[in-house]
């Protein structure tokens, strides 16, 4: 599961140092586009699929990219880290934090899942309560000292230990130029040669192929359980629609304005085709959990829409990979 | 995706926010979009609550028929399982496990069914026994109904 929130969070812990870097730039900068299926990892039952890069790699590529001096701490000890998040706070460091969302008592409640690699940043205390600016939220929350406590220290997949990081120091001039280029290429080779099958554009004919299996294998109620769970993950709240395709188009038509390569909008304008198609993958899913008889063709047609998703994102990043 | 296809299907699951989309205006440029949902994405989640429900029910009502302890209701409840509440209670999977007996459970020590209790946020009283009705997970431990819980 994911509600992703790590462009946010470095985008608004970059502010505080008055540096200017829109969420899509951030997401490509640090190679946020990413696709796995990975059927032999379960979460709550269900196979892992990933329209992201694991936990926190975006914000170390990001200020790796950037030359960004970053602090980051995990703990053993629970008071150790609240106090350390403390005296940050007192010295005025916005601290950004990976959390649980069960525990997070302001968080949308139908979102409220054992999820935990949530990220927010905490920007003041007032006695027990936490000033905190979470990406999905749209003004400044609160919550009190032991929730946060618990949020930080969640159980389950991912825990966060309490894992807490922030901007030590940011460099006078910062060139985002090579950052886009690295970044861009990065992402060309995620999707194209990581050679295990899971990862990339060849993850996403495994899963179309499975996907076709799934109503005989699993019955059709498993069947939409799991398509259901692909649907979450591609729209999860902070993809920006489309398992952040749509993102991606905004990145490269940012970047084609900073770089001044018209190609690139034009690519801009390809990925925001294919994200198009990921939400007509979505529309058809939609139709078959609605469907109380046998809807076998409407899963092979589901399976269709990836292999032609494949086919477009395959010729789509290896034409990108030339233009950089 | 242009900016006026951005779906607006509100069911409130987001609780009153808004999330954010990417679309392109009418110049072809990227803008961000609030939205207030899109049926698909809210058919999945709705779904994903109600298996969860479901699992819940089912616990219910095999503690109340005698095949399994409360511990177990209050485990599903409380979105976990065995691995999880073995890591915030210290004790081991075939431990719990076997607490999900009924008869072992009757004869637990209070320190053990403490830890249980503090877990799930609940008192004592409450982990030995299940809701006499049917609960909704949302409605129980946040205190949030959803305004429709089927999938039309």
């Amino acid at each position: 599961m994911s509600a992703h929130c790590e462009n946010g969070v470095i985008s608004n812990l970059l502010k505080f140092h008055n540096i200017t870097l829109s969420e899509p730039m951030i997401f490509g900068i640090g190679s946020g586009l990413f696709f796995t299926y990975m059927p032999f990892i379960k979460m709550t039952g269900i196979p892992v699929t990933s329209f992201r890069p694991v936990p926190g790699l975006i914000f170390k590529r990001v200020t790796k990219r950037l030359g960004i001096n970053i602090k980051v701490q995990k703990f053993k000890n629970k008071s150790t880290a609240m106090n350390e998040l403390d005296t940050l706070i007192e010295k005025g460091i916005p601290t950004g934090m990976v959390v649980g969302v069960y525990d997070l008592t302001y968080f949308p409640p139908a979102y409220r899942f054992r999820f935990n690699a949530h990220n927010i940043i905490a920007t003041g205390k007032t006695n027990n309560l936490y000033h905190i600016s979470d990406p999905i939220m749209e003004k400044i929350e609160t919550i009190k000292y032991e929730d946060l406590l618990k949020t930080r220290f969640a159980k389950g997949t991912y825990k966060p230990n309490g894992k807490m990081y922030y901007i030590k120091e940011v460099p006078t001039d910062i060139n985002i130029n090579p950052a886009i280029i690295k970044g861009i290429k990065h992402t060309c080779k995620d999707m194209l040669t990581i050679p295990i099958n899971y990862f990339g554009v060849k993850g996403i004919s495994i899963l179309a192929n499975h996907i076709e299996k799934w109503p005989k294998k699993l019955g059709e109620r498993k069947a939409k359980l799991y398509l259901g769970q692909v649907v979450r993950m591609q729209e999860e709240i902070g993809t920006g629609g489309a398992g952040f395709r749509f993102l991606y188009a905004a990145f490269l038509q940012e970047s084609s304005n900073v770089l001044n390569i018209p190609a690139l909008n034009e690519m801009s304008e390809q990925m925001t085709i294919i994200g198009d198609r990921w939400r007509d993958f979505g529309i058809l899913s939609g139709r078959i959990f609605k469907q109380r008889e046998k809807s076998k063709s409407a899963y092979n047609e589901a399976a269709n829409i990836l292999r032609d998703i494949r086919t477009s994102e395959e010729s789509f990043f290896k034409e990108l990979r030339k233009t950089v | 995706m242009k900016k006026e296809d951005v779906p607006q299907n509100n069911e409130n699951l987001l609780n009153g926010i808004k999330e954010i989309q990417y679309a392109v205006d009418e110049n072809g440029k990227y803008t961000k979009v609030l939205s207030y949902g899109w049926k698909p994405k809210n058919d999945a989640l709705k779904q994903a609550v109600n298996v969860l429900d479901e699992q819940i029910e089912d616990a219910r009502l095999q503690v109340l028929d005698g095949s399994k302890s409360p511990l177990f209701f209050w485990m599903l409840l409380k979105q976990m399982d065995y691995s999880i509440l073995k890591e915030y209670t210290g004790i081991n999977k075939f431990k719990i496990k076997r607490h999900c007996k009924p008869s072992i459970f009757k004869k637990l020590k209070n320190n053990t069914l403490e830890k249980y209790a503090k877990t799930f946020d609940i008192s004592l009283n409450d982990l030995k026994s299940v809701p006499k009705e049917t609960i909704y997970s949302l409605e129980y431990n946040f205190n949030f109904k959803l305004e429709n819980k089927e999938i039309q």
